[in-house]
Protein backbone atom coordinates (compact mmCIF):
# COMPACT_ATOMS: atom_id res chain seq x y z
CA UNK A 1 0.00 0.00 0.00
CA UNK A 2 1.28 3.36 -0.92
CA UNK A 3 1.40 5.83 1.34
CA UNK A 4 3.07 9.19 0.60
CA UNK A 5 5.11 11.01 3.07
CA UNK A 6 3.86 14.42 2.84
CA UNK A 7 0.22 13.68 2.97
CA UNK A 8 -1.85 13.93 6.49
CA UNK A 9 -4.89 11.15 6.65
CA UNK A 10 -7.93 10.80 8.40
CA UNK A 11 -8.85 7.96 10.54
CA UNK A 12 -11.56 7.46 7.66
CA UNK A 13 -9.14 7.09 5.14
CA UNK A 14 -9.15 10.39 2.95
CA UNK A 15 -5.90 12.15 2.67
CA UNK A 16 -5.29 16.24 2.83
CA UNK A 17 -2.48 18.02 0.89
CA UNK A 18 -2.03 22.01 2.10
CA UNK A 19 -1.91 23.67 -1.80
CA UNK A 20 -1.30 27.34 -1.40
CA UNK A 21 -4.75 28.27 0.48
CA UNK A 22 -6.51 25.17 -0.15
CA UNK A 23 -6.61 21.27 1.33
CA UNK A 24 -6.58 18.99 -1.68
CA UNK A 25 -8.31 15.89 -0.34
CA UNK A 26 -8.40 12.26 -2.02
CA UNK A 27 -9.08 8.76 -0.01
CA UNK A 28 -5.98 6.85 0.44
CA UNK A 29 -4.84 3.92 -1.94
CA UNK A 30 -6.53 1.60 0.77
CA UNK A 31 -9.69 2.81 0.94
CA UNK A 32 -9.68 2.38 -3.04
CA UNK A 33 -8.22 -1.01 -2.92
CA UNK A 34 -10.49 -1.98 0.00
CA UNK A 35 -13.82 -0.15 -2.18
CA UNK A 36 -12.60 -1.87 -5.91
CA UNK A 37 -13.38 -0.77 -8.75
CA UNK A 38 -15.08 3.11 -8.15
CA UNK A 39 -17.40 3.59 -10.71
CA UNK A 40 -19.75 6.44 -9.58
CA UNK A 41 -18.64 9.37 -7.55
CA UNK A 42 -21.02 11.94 -5.60
CA UNK A 43 -19.65 15.51 -4.90
CA UNK A 44 -21.02 18.30 -2.91
CA UNK A 45 -21.82 21.17 -4.87
CA UNK A 46 -18.59 23.85 -4.56
CA UNK A 47 -19.59 26.69 -2.32
CA UNK A 48 -20.86 24.08 0.74
CA UNK A 49 -19.32 24.62 4.45
CA UNK A 50 -18.31 21.38 5.88
CA UNK A 51 -17.02 20.68 9.24
CA UNK A 52 -14.26 18.06 9.65
CA UNK A 53 -15.57 15.04 9.49
CA UNK A 54 -19.00 16.08 8.16
CA UNK A 55 -19.89 13.74 5.09
CA UNK A 56 -18.93 15.31 1.81
CA UNK A 57 -20.34 13.01 -0.77
CA UNK A 58 -20.45 9.23 -2.14
CA UNK A 59 -18.41 6.77 -3.87
CA UNK A 60 -19.62 3.90 -5.45
CA UNK A 61 -18.13 0.50 -6.34
CA UNK A 62 -19.12 -2.45 -8.37
CA UNK A 63 -19.52 -4.21 -4.95
CA UNK A 64 -20.66 -1.16 -2.37
CA UNK A 65 -20.72 2.81 -1.44
CA UNK A 66 -18.65 4.49 0.94
CA UNK A 67 -19.30 8.21 2.01
CA UNK A 68 -16.12 10.26 2.15
CA UNK A 69 -15.81 13.17 5.18
CA UNK A 70 -14.11 16.38 5.04
CA UNK A 71 -10.64 15.88 6.38
CA UNK A 72 -10.61 19.61 7.86
CA UNK A 73 -13.45 22.60 8.30
CA UNK A 74 -13.97 24.97 5.57
CA UNK A 75 -15.69 25.72 2.64
CA UNK A 76 -15.75 23.59 -0.84
CA UNK A 77 -13.91 25.51 -3.51
CA UNK A 78 -13.19 23.25 -6.14
CA UNK A 79 -14.40 19.67 -6.71
CA UNK A 80 -13.09 17.07 -9.63
CA UNK A 81 -15.21 17.35 -12.64
CA UNK A 82 -13.43 14.99 -14.21
CA UNK A 83 -14.54 12.18 -12.12
CA UNK A 84 -17.90 12.24 -13.27
CA UNK A 85 -16.80 10.66 -16.57
CA UNK A 86 -13.81 9.22 -15.52
CA UNK A 87 -14.63 7.58 -12.10
CA UNK A 88 -12.06 5.23 -11.93
CA UNK A 89 -9.08 7.70 -11.73
CA UNK A 90 -10.00 7.44 -7.95
CA UNK A 91 -8.62 3.45 -8.66
CA UNK A 92 -5.75 4.40 -10.74
CA UNK A 93 -4.39 7.71 -9.24
CA UNK A 94 -5.67 7.87 -5.84
CA UNK A 95 -3.11 10.69 -4.31
CA UNK A 96 -3.09 12.88 -8.48
CA UNK A 97 -5.60 13.13 -11.02
CA UNK A 98 -8.38 10.77 -8.67
CA UNK A 99 -8.20 13.85 -5.85
CA UNK A 100 -11.69 14.47 -4.93
CA UNK A 101 -12.11 17.95 -3.24
CA UNK A 102 -10.52 21.32 -2.30
CA UNK A 103 -11.13 22.77 0.54
CA UNK A 104 -10.81 26.44 2.03
CA UNK A 105 -8.18 26.59 4.84
CA UNK A 106 -4.78 24.77 5.78
CA UNK A 107 -4.32 21.30 7.62
CA UNK A 108 -2.94 23.16 10.49
CA UNK A 109 -4.11 22.03 14.10
CA UNK A 110 -6.43 18.89 12.69
CA UNK A 111 -6.51 15.71 13.97
CA UNK A 112 -5.20 13.79 11.47
CA UNK A 113 -2.57 11.21 10.89
CA UNK A 114 0.92 11.85 9.59
CA UNK A 115 2.45 9.25 6.81
CA UNK A 116 3.80 6.74 9.62
CA UNK A 117 1.37 7.31 11.99
CA UNK A 118 -1.50 6.15 9.28
CA UNK A 119 0.78 2.90 8.44
CA UNK A 120 0.78 1.91 11.87
CA UNK A 121 -3.06 2.80 12.09
CA UNK A 122 -3.27 0.20 8.63
CA UNK A 123 -1.41 -2.11 10.12
CA UNK A 124 -3.38 -1.81 13.37
CA UNK A 125 -6.91 -2.33 11.51
CA UNK A 126 -5.71 -5.29 9.48
CA UNK A 127 -5.30 -7.26 13.19
CA UNK B 1 -49.01 -25.94 23.62
CA UNK B 2 -47.89 -27.87 20.00
CA UNK B 3 -46.19 -24.78 17.66
CA UNK B 4 -48.67 -25.89 14.88
CA UNK B 5 -51.39 -27.62 16.11
CA UNK B 6 -54.53 -24.84 16.85
CA UNK B 7 -54.95 -23.85 20.81
CA UNK B 8 -57.35 -26.06 22.03
CA UNK B 9 -60.09 -25.02 24.67
CA UNK B 10 -57.67 -25.65 27.39
CA UNK B 11 -55.06 -23.62 26.29
CA UNK B 12 -57.33 -20.48 25.96
CA UNK B 13 -58.71 -20.76 29.31
CA UNK B 14 -54.81 -21.03 30.20
CA UNK B 15 -53.46 -18.31 27.92
CA UNK B 16 -56.67 -16.21 29.68
CA UNK B 17 -55.68 -17.02 33.13
CA UNK B 18 -52.01 -15.98 32.59
CA UNK B 19 -53.39 -12.39 30.84
CA UNK B 20 -55.87 -11.90 33.76
CA UNK B 21 -58.95 -12.01 31.02
CA UNK B 22 -62.49 -13.66 31.00
CA UNK B 23 -62.78 -13.51 27.55
CA UNK B 24 -61.39 -13.75 23.85
CA UNK B 25 -63.40 -10.87 23.33
CA UNK B 26 -61.75 -8.78 26.18
CA UNK B 27 -58.24 -9.81 24.13
CA UNK B 28 -59.10 -7.64 21.46
CA UNK B 29 -61.19 -4.95 23.06
CA UNK B 30 -58.43 -2.79 21.70
CA UNK B 31 -59.79 -3.32 18.18
CA UNK B 32 -62.26 0.09 17.65
CA UNK B 33 -65.90 -1.61 17.73
CA UNK B 34 -66.53 0.93 14.83
CA UNK B 35 -64.28 -1.40 12.62
CA UNK B 36 -65.34 -4.48 13.77
CA UNK B 37 -68.55 -6.56 12.05
CA UNK B 38 -71.02 -7.53 14.33
CA UNK B 39 -72.96 -8.69 11.81
CA UNK B 40 -72.39 -12.43 11.18
CA UNK B 41 -75.00 -14.61 11.79
CA UNK B 42 -73.53 -17.69 12.48
CA UNK B 43 -73.92 -20.32 15.01
CA UNK B 44 -70.99 -21.91 16.40
CA UNK B 45 -69.48 -24.85 15.65
CA UNK B 46 -71.24 -25.55 12.84
CA UNK B 47 -69.58 -27.29 9.54
CA UNK B 48 -67.09 -26.49 6.98
CA UNK B 49 -70.03 -26.73 4.12
CA UNK B 50 -72.67 -24.94 5.96
CA UNK B 51 -70.22 -22.03 7.11
CA UNK B 52 -69.64 -21.69 3.88
CA UNK B 53 -73.01 -22.05 2.08
CA UNK B 54 -74.00 -19.17 4.86
CA UNK B 55 -71.13 -16.94 4.10
CA UNK B 56 -72.00 -17.19 -0.07
CA UNK B 57 -75.18 -16.08 0.59
CA UNK B 58 -74.19 -13.22 2.65
CA UNK B 59 -71.92 -12.36 -0.19
CA UNK B 60 -74.54 -12.56 -2.42
CA UNK B 61 -75.92 -8.99 -1.30
CA UNK B 62 -73.02 -7.22 -2.00
CA UNK B 63 -73.41 -5.25 -5.15
CA UNK B 64 -70.18 -5.59 -7.60
CA UNK B 65 -68.83 -3.40 -9.68
CA UNK B 66 -69.50 -5.58 -13.01
CA UNK B 67 -73.31 -6.47 -11.92
CA UNK B 68 -74.84 -2.92 -12.53
CA UNK B 69 -74.12 0.20 -14.32
CA UNK B 70 -70.73 1.60 -12.42
CA UNK B 71 -69.36 5.31 -12.70
CA UNK B 72 -67.32 4.29 -9.69
CA UNK B 73 -63.59 6.43 -10.10
CA UNK B 74 -61.99 8.43 -7.74
CA UNK B 75 -58.70 7.09 -8.28
CA UNK B 76 -59.53 2.77 -8.78
CA UNK B 77 -61.32 2.40 -12.21
CA UNK B 78 -62.95 -0.41 -13.84
CA UNK B 79 -61.21 -1.27 -17.55
CA UNK B 80 -61.54 -4.73 -19.50
CA UNK B 81 -59.40 -7.28 -18.21
CA UNK B 82 -59.26 -9.71 -20.99
CA UNK B 83 -58.73 -13.39 -20.20
CA UNK B 84 -54.68 -14.14 -21.53
CA UNK B 85 -53.96 -11.46 -18.41
CA UNK B 86 -55.30 -13.97 -15.37
CA UNK B 87 -53.70 -17.03 -17.45
CA UNK B 88 -50.18 -15.60 -17.97
CA UNK B 89 -50.46 -14.50 -14.36
CA UNK B 90 -51.26 -18.38 -13.58
CA UNK B 91 -48.18 -19.51 -14.86
CA UNK B 92 -46.41 -21.43 -11.72
CA UNK B 93 -42.80 -19.87 -12.97
CA UNK B 94 -44.59 -16.31 -12.60
CA UNK B 95 -46.81 -17.20 -9.62
CA UNK B 96 -44.58 -18.50 -7.03
CA UNK B 97 -41.41 -16.43 -7.58
CA UNK B 98 -41.21 -14.10 -4.87
CA UNK B 99 -38.34 -10.95 -5.27
CA UNK B 100 -35.37 -13.23 -6.18
CA UNK B 101 -32.45 -13.21 -4.18
CA UNK B 102 -30.28 -14.77 -6.53
CA UNK B 103 -31.99 -12.42 -9.64
CA UNK B 104 -30.20 -13.14 -12.64
CA UNK B 105 -31.24 -16.72 -12.41
CA UNK B 106 -34.59 -15.58 -12.73
CA UNK B 107 -34.01 -14.69 -16.23
CA UNK B 108 -38.18 -14.46 -17.20
CA UNK B 109 -39.15 -12.13 -14.10
CA UNK B 110 -36.08 -9.76 -15.11
CA UNK B 111 -37.07 -9.50 -18.71
CA UNK B 112 -40.51 -8.92 -17.72
CA UNK B 113 -39.94 -5.91 -15.40
CA UNK B 114 -37.47 -4.52 -17.98
CA UNK B 115 -40.50 -4.21 -20.35
CA UNK B 116 -42.94 -2.86 -17.44
CA UNK B 117 -39.86 -0.02 -17.24
CA UNK B 118 -39.37 0.64 -20.33
CA UNK B 119 -43.30 0.62 -21.09
CA UNK B 120 -43.49 3.12 -18.38
CA UNK B 121 -41.04 4.89 -19.66
CA UNK B 122 -42.82 5.42 -23.02
CA UNK B 123 -45.65 6.05 -21.60
CA UNK B 124 -44.66 8.81 -18.99
CA UNK B 125 -42.21 10.77 -21.38
CA UNK B 126 -39.31 9.91 -18.38
CA UNK B 127 -36.09 8.53 -19.10
CA UNK B 128 -36.00 5.69 -16.27
CA UNK B 129 -38.57 3.79 -14.50
CA UNK B 130 -37.94 1.64 -11.18
CA UNK B 131 -39.76 -2.21 -11.14
CA UNK B 132 -42.46 -0.71 -9.35
CA UNK B 133 -43.50 0.04 -5.72
CA UNK B 134 -46.50 -0.94 -4.12
CA UNK B 135 -49.28 1.52 -4.55
CA UNK B 136 -49.97 5.15 -6.24
CA UNK B 137 -50.03 6.83 -2.69
CA UNK B 138 -46.46 5.17 -1.90
CA UNK B 139 -44.98 6.18 -4.76
CA UNK B 140 -46.13 9.96 -4.50
CA UNK B 141 -44.70 9.47 -1.49
CA UNK B 142 -40.90 8.14 -2.53
CA UNK B 143 -41.16 10.81 -5.21
CA UNK B 144 -41.63 13.76 -2.27
CA UNK B 145 -38.51 11.85 0.11
CA UNK B 146 -36.80 11.54 -3.64
CA UNK B 147 -36.76 15.51 -3.94
CA UNK B 148 -35.63 15.85 -0.20
CA UNK B 149 -32.86 13.10 -0.90
CA UNK B 150 -31.76 15.10 -4.60
CA UNK B 151 -31.81 18.81 -3.17
CA UNK B 152 -29.27 17.14 -0.74
CA UNK B 153 -32.07 17.87 2.21
CA UNK B 154 -31.91 21.51 2.75
CA UNK B 155 -35.00 22.31 1.61
CA UNK B 156 -37.92 21.03 4.03
CA UNK B 157 -41.42 22.15 2.57
CA UNK B 158 -43.53 20.23 0.18
CA UNK B 159 -46.05 22.12 -1.81
CA UNK B 160 -48.85 20.22 -2.28
CA UNK B 161 -51.98 20.67 -4.74
CA UNK B 162 -55.14 20.16 -2.85
CA UNK B 163 -56.80 18.29 -6.15
CA UNK B 164 -54.48 15.44 -5.53
CA UNK B 165 -56.13 12.08 -4.28
CA UNK B 166 -57.07 12.68 -0.76
CA UNK B 167 -55.71 9.59 0.66
CA UNK B 168 -52.66 10.09 -0.91
CA UNK B 169 -52.26 13.28 1.13
CA UNK B 170 -52.94 11.05 3.81
CA UNK B 171 -50.00 8.80 3.08
CA UNK B 172 -47.85 11.67 3.04
CA UNK B 173 -48.62 13.36 6.20
CA UNK B 174 -47.75 10.18 7.66
CA UNK B 175 -44.35 10.15 6.67
CA UNK B 176 -43.75 14.16 6.33
CA UNK B 177 -44.78 14.42 10.29
CA UNK B 178 -42.52 11.91 11.23
CA UNK B 179 -39.58 13.15 9.05
CA UNK B 180 -39.95 16.78 9.77
CA UNK B 181 -41.19 17.45 6.01
CA UNK B 182 -43.27 21.02 6.26
CA UNK B 183 -46.27 20.36 3.90
CA UNK B 184 -48.27 23.25 2.12
CA UNK B 185 -51.76 22.39 0.27
CA UNK B 186 -52.59 24.72 -2.41
CA UNK B 187 -56.04 24.66 -3.17
CA UNK B 188 -57.50 24.49 -7.14
CA UNK B 189 -59.14 27.98 -8.33
CA UNK B 190 -62.94 28.24 -9.55
CA UNK B 191 -61.91 26.34 -12.98
CA UNK B 192 -61.06 22.92 -10.35
CA UNK B 193 -57.35 23.71 -12.05
CA UNK B 194 -53.76 24.24 -9.86
CA UNK B 195 -52.52 27.79 -10.92
CA UNK B 196 -49.05 27.52 -11.92
CA UNK B 197 -47.81 31.20 -10.24
CA UNK B 198 -49.81 30.25 -6.65
CA UNK B 199 -48.14 26.62 -6.38
CA UNK B 200 -44.75 28.64 -6.90
CA UNK B 201 -45.59 31.10 -4.30
CA UNK B 202 -46.10 28.82 -1.80
CA UNK B 203 -42.88 27.26 -2.87
CA UNK B 204 -40.69 30.53 -2.56
CA UNK B 205 -37.40 28.78 -2.32
CA UNK B 206 -37.84 26.50 0.66
CA UNK B 207 -39.57 23.92 -1.05
CA UNK B 208 -38.05 20.36 -1.87
CA UNK B 209 -40.81 19.45 -4.76
CA UNK B 210 -44.49 20.68 -5.63
CA UNK B 211 -46.77 17.90 -6.50
CA UNK B 212 -49.87 17.70 -9.15
CA UNK B 213 -52.20 15.43 -9.91
CA UNK B 214 -53.26 15.34 -13.88
CA UNK B 215 -56.04 14.32 -14.30
CA UNK B 216 -56.74 15.30 -10.73
CA UNK B 217 -58.83 14.18 -8.24
CA UNK B 218 -61.31 16.61 -9.82
CA UNK B 219 -60.95 15.16 -13.56
CA UNK B 220 -59.22 18.24 -14.73
CA UNK B 221 -56.45 18.05 -16.64
CA UNK B 222 -53.61 20.49 -15.26
CA UNK B 223 -50.93 22.74 -17.63
CA UNK B 224 -48.23 20.85 -17.03
CA UNK B 225 -45.66 22.59 -19.04
CA UNK B 226 -46.87 26.11 -16.82
CA UNK B 227 -46.70 24.02 -13.97
CA UNK B 228 -43.21 22.25 -14.70
CA UNK B 229 -41.65 26.14 -15.39
CA UNK B 230 -42.82 28.04 -12.40
CA UNK B 231 -41.81 25.31 -10.45
CA UNK B 232 -38.68 24.85 -11.74
CA UNK B 233 -38.09 28.67 -11.05
CA UNK B 234 -38.43 28.17 -7.37
CA UNK B 235 -35.59 25.36 -7.46
CA UNK B 236 -38.01 22.73 -6.69
CA UNK B 237 -38.72 19.28 -8.53
CA UNK B 238 -41.83 19.14 -10.64
CA UNK B 239 -43.62 15.56 -9.59
CA UNK B 240 -46.81 14.31 -11.24
CA UNK B 241 -49.07 12.20 -9.67
CA UNK B 242 -51.29 9.98 -12.13
CA UNK B 243 -53.79 7.95 -10.76
CA UNK B 244 -56.09 6.92 -14.10
CA UNK B 245 -52.83 5.46 -16.24
CA UNK B 246 -55.12 4.91 -19.25
CA UNK B 247 -55.07 8.45 -19.31
CA UNK B 248 -51.58 8.40 -20.39
CA UNK B 249 -52.99 6.55 -23.57
CA UNK B 250 -53.62 10.52 -25.14
CA UNK B 251 -52.32 12.77 -22.97
CA UNK B 252 -48.51 13.51 -23.09
CA UNK B 253 -46.61 11.86 -19.99
CA UNK B 254 -45.39 15.12 -17.44
CA UNK B 255 -41.23 13.59 -18.54
CA UNK B 256 -42.38 15.52 -21.86
CA UNK B 257 -43.33 18.88 -20.31
CA UNK B 258 -40.33 18.94 -17.89
CA UNK B 259 -41.55 16.90 -14.89
CA UNK B 260 -38.95 15.56 -12.88
CA UNK B 261 -41.01 12.83 -11.32
CA UNK B 262 -43.84 10.93 -12.87
CA UNK B 263 -45.82 8.60 -10.62
CA UNK B 264 -49.07 7.23 -9.65
CA UNK B 265 -50.90 4.35 -9.65
CA UNK B 266 -51.06 1.85 -12.67
CA UNK B 267 -53.98 -0.18 -11.15
CA UNK B 268 -55.71 0.76 -14.36
CA UNK B 269 -53.68 -1.67 -16.65
CA UNK B 270 -55.85 -4.79 -16.14
CA UNK B 271 -55.35 -4.77 -12.78
CA UNK B 272 -58.63 -5.88 -10.47
CA UNK B 273 -60.16 -3.10 -8.08
CA UNK B 274 -60.11 -5.58 -5.22
CA UNK B 275 -60.96 -4.02 -2.31
CA UNK B 276 -58.61 -1.73 -2.85
CA UNK B 277 -55.67 -3.85 -3.62
CA UNK B 278 -53.22 -5.15 -4.34
CA UNK B 279 -52.79 -2.35 -6.97
CA UNK B 280 -49.58 -0.92 -8.20
CA UNK B 281 -47.82 1.58 -7.89
CA UNK B 282 -44.92 2.79 -10.37
CA UNK B 283 -42.24 5.64 -10.55
CA UNK B 284 -40.20 7.29 -13.13
CA UNK B 285 -37.46 10.05 -13.65
CA UNK B 286 -34.85 11.65 -15.24
CA UNK B 287 -32.06 9.90 -16.03
CA UNK B 288 -29.37 12.50 -14.61
CA UNK B 289 -31.52 11.24 -11.04
CA UNK B 290 -31.50 7.94 -11.12
CA UNK B 291 -29.38 7.36 -7.98
CA UNK B 292 -32.15 8.23 -5.63
CA UNK B 293 -34.57 6.68 -7.17
CA UNK B 294 -36.12 4.25 -4.96
CA UNK B 295 -37.03 0.59 -5.71
CA UNK B 296 -35.56 -1.89 -7.81
CA UNK B 297 -33.93 -1.63 -10.86
CA UNK B 298 -33.83 -4.09 -13.94
CA UNK B 299 -31.09 -3.44 -16.64
CA UNK B 300 -29.94 -4.56 -19.64
CA UNK B 301 -26.65 -6.27 -20.41
CA UNK B 302 -24.61 -9.02 -22.26
CA UNK B 303 -23.88 -12.84 -20.67
CA UNK B 304 -20.17 -14.19 -21.32
CA UNK B 305 -21.67 -15.73 -24.47
CA UNK B 306 -22.50 -12.17 -25.62
CA UNK B 307 -26.28 -13.14 -25.84
CA UNK B 308 -28.94 -10.62 -24.34
CA UNK B 309 -29.53 -10.56 -20.74
CA UNK B 310 -30.78 -8.64 -17.38
CA UNK B 311 -29.66 -8.04 -14.69
CA UNK B 312 -30.22 -6.07 -11.26
CA UNK B 313 -28.60 -2.65 -11.92
CA UNK B 314 -27.97 0.27 -9.41
CA UNK B 315 -28.19 -2.11 -6.93
CA UNK B 316 -25.78 -0.20 -4.37
CA UNK B 317 -28.87 2.18 -3.51
CA UNK B 318 -30.67 -0.28 -2.10
CA UNK B 319 -30.91 -1.88 1.50
CA UNK B 320 -29.57 -4.83 1.25
CA UNK B 321 -25.85 -3.45 0.27
CA UNK B 322 -26.65 0.39 1.34
CA UNK B 323 -28.10 -0.40 4.68
CA UNK B 324 -29.45 2.73 6.67
CA UNK B 325 -28.62 5.03 4.00
CA UNK B 326 -30.21 3.31 1.05
CA UNK B 327 -32.73 5.79 -1.01
CA UNK B 328 -36.16 3.82 0.43
CA UNK B 329 -37.02 1.22 2.70
CA UNK B 330 -38.64 -0.59 -0.04
CA UNK B 331 -36.91 -3.02 -1.33
CA UNK B 332 -39.01 -5.33 -3.13
CA UNK B 333 -41.62 -4.09 -5.68
CA UNK B 334 -44.91 -5.64 -6.77
CA UNK B 335 -43.99 -8.09 -8.85
CA UNK B 336 -47.10 -10.39 -10.16
CA UNK B 337 -49.02 -7.28 -10.50
CA UNK B 338 -46.46 -5.58 -12.56
CA UNK B 339 -46.85 -8.14 -15.04
CA UNK B 340 -50.33 -7.94 -15.04
CA UNK B 341 -50.12 -4.69 -16.58
CA UNK B 342 -47.32 -5.78 -18.46
CA UNK B 343 -49.35 -8.35 -20.37
CA UNK B 344 -52.39 -6.11 -20.68
CA UNK B 345 -50.26 -2.99 -22.18
CA UNK B 346 -48.36 -5.65 -24.58
CA UNK B 347 -51.39 -7.13 -25.65
CA UNK B 348 -53.37 -3.82 -26.61
CA UNK B 349 -50.21 -2.43 -28.15
CA UNK B 350 -50.00 1.43 -28.64
CA UNK B 351 -52.61 2.07 -30.76
CA UNK B 352 -54.92 -0.35 -29.15
CA UNK B 353 -54.22 1.59 -25.91
CA UNK B 354 -54.86 4.88 -27.64
CA UNK B 355 -58.01 3.34 -28.98
CA UNK B 356 -59.29 2.87 -25.42
CA UNK B 357 -58.22 5.37 -24.11
CA UNK B 358 -60.32 7.72 -26.77
CA UNK B 359 -63.38 5.36 -26.16
CA UNK B 360 -63.03 6.61 -22.68
CA UNK B 361 -62.46 10.14 -23.34
CA UNK B 362 -65.36 9.75 -25.84
CA UNK B 363 -68.01 8.34 -23.59
CA UNK B 364 -67.49 10.53 -20.74
CA UNK B 365 -68.08 13.78 -23.54
CA UNK B 366 -71.20 12.15 -24.49
CA UNK B 367 -72.60 11.73 -20.82
CA UNK B 368 -71.54 15.49 -20.06
CA UNK B 369 -73.28 16.63 -23.00
CA UNK B 370 -76.51 14.87 -21.90
CA UNK B 371 -76.25 15.97 -18.38
CA UNK B 372 -79.33 18.36 -17.65
CA UNK B 373 -82.55 18.72 -15.21
CA UNK B 374 -80.97 20.42 -12.20
CA UNK B 375 -77.39 19.05 -12.55
CA UNK B 376 -74.14 20.80 -13.98
CA UNK B 377 -70.61 20.83 -14.55
CA UNK B 378 -68.65 21.90 -11.67
CA UNK B 379 -66.16 23.11 -13.86
CA UNK B 380 -67.53 23.28 -17.46
CA UNK B 381 -64.59 25.45 -19.13
CA UNK B 382 -62.31 22.74 -18.00
CA UNK B 383 -60.74 19.92 -20.05
CA UNK B 384 -61.42 16.39 -18.16
CA UNK B 385 -60.46 12.89 -19.60
CA UNK B 386 -62.98 10.45 -18.40
CA UNK B 387 -63.84 11.73 -15.01
CA UNK B 388 -65.53 15.16 -13.84
CA UNK B 389 -67.29 16.84 -11.10
CA UNK B 390 -71.44 17.04 -10.89
CA UNK B 391 -73.05 18.97 -8.93
CA UNK B 392 -77.17 18.54 -8.42
CA UNK B 393 -80.11 19.54 -6.64
CA UNK B 394 -78.94 17.50 -3.34
CA UNK B 395 -75.84 16.72 -1.60
CA UNK B 396 -73.32 14.32 -3.18
CA UNK B 397 -74.38 11.25 -0.80
CA UNK B 398 -77.84 11.83 -1.20
CA UNK B 399 -77.84 12.12 -5.01
CA UNK B 400 -75.63 8.37 -4.81
CA UNK B 401 -78.31 7.02 -2.63
CA UNK B 402 -81.19 7.83 -5.02
CA UNK B 403 -79.19 6.91 -8.19
CA UNK B 404 -78.43 3.52 -6.30
CA UNK B 405 -81.85 2.87 -5.48
CA UNK B 406 -82.61 2.73 -8.85
CA UNK B 407 -80.19 0.24 -9.70
CA UNK B 408 -76.83 2.82 -10.37
CA UNK B 409 -73.79 3.59 -8.94
CA UNK B 410 -73.29 6.91 -10.12
CA UNK B 411 -69.94 7.90 -8.75
CA UNK B 412 -67.98 8.75 -5.35
CA UNK B 413 -68.71 11.93 -2.97
CA UNK B 414 -66.76 14.52 -3.81
CA UNK B 415 -66.58 15.12 -0.31
CA UNK B 416 -66.07 11.68 1.32
CA UNK B 417 -62.17 12.94 2.15
CA UNK B 418 -63.36 17.04 2.42
CA UNK B 419 -62.20 19.16 -0.11
CA UNK B 420 -62.80 23.17 -0.75
CA UNK B 421 -64.49 21.82 -4.07
CA UNK B 422 -68.45 21.79 -4.52
CA UNK B 423 -70.44 18.88 -2.95
CA UNK B 424 -71.55 17.00 -5.61
CA UNK B 425 -70.66 13.68 -7.31
CA UNK B 426 -67.32 12.53 -9.03
CA UNK B 427 -68.53 10.50 -12.46
CA UNK B 428 -65.65 8.12 -13.90
CA UNK B 429 -66.76 6.65 -17.50
CA UNK B 430 -64.80 4.15 -18.98
CA UNK B 431 -64.98 1.86 -22.13
CA UNK B 432 -66.67 -0.97 -20.22
CA UNK B 433 -69.83 1.38 -19.99
CA UNK B 434 -72.37 0.68 -22.52
CA UNK B 435 -74.43 3.21 -24.40
CA UNK B 436 -77.54 1.11 -21.92
CA UNK B 437 -75.18 2.57 -18.89
CA UNK B 438 -75.26 5.98 -20.00
CA UNK B 439 -78.79 6.18 -20.58
CA UNK B 440 -79.81 4.36 -17.55
CA UNK B 441 -77.55 6.99 -15.42
CA UNK B 442 -78.57 9.69 -17.31
CA UNK B 443 -82.38 8.75 -16.68
CA UNK B 444 -81.16 7.66 -12.76
CA UNK B 445 -79.83 11.03 -12.22
CA UNK B 446 -83.21 13.11 -13.93
CA UNK B 447 -84.95 11.66 -10.75
CA UNK B 448 -82.93 12.95 -8.18
CA UNK B 449 -84.56 15.22 -6.54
Amino acid sequence: MSVPANLFYARSHEWARTEGDVVVVGISHYAQDQLGEVVYVELPDAGTGVDAGEELGTLESVKAVAEFVAPVAGEVMEVNERLADEPNLVNEDPYGEGWLVKISGSVEGDDLLGAEAYEHFLQEESH
Amino acid sequence: MHPWIGAGHDDRRNILNELGLDTVDALFSSIPAEVCVDLLDLANSQDEETVRRAMADMAGSNVNMGSRPCFLGAGVYRHIQPSVVDAVLSRAEFFTSYTPYQPEISQGTLQVIFEFQTLMCQLTGCDVSNASLYDGATSMVEAVLFSHRVLKGKRSRVVIAESVHPMYRQVLETYTGAIGLETVVVPPGDDGRMDPQRLADAAGNEACCVVVQSPSFLGTIEDLPAIAEATHDTGALAVQVVCEAVSMGLLAGGGHFGFDVVCGEAQSFGVSAGFGGPHLGFFACRDKLVRQMPGRLVGETVDEAGDRAFCLTLSTREQHIRRAKATSNICTNQGLIALAATVWLELLGGSGLRDLARSCLSRSEAVKRRIGGGWRLAYESSPTFNEFLLVGPVSGPEAIRQVAAQGVLAGVPSHTWGGSWPDGVLVAVTETNSVDDIDALIEALGRVS
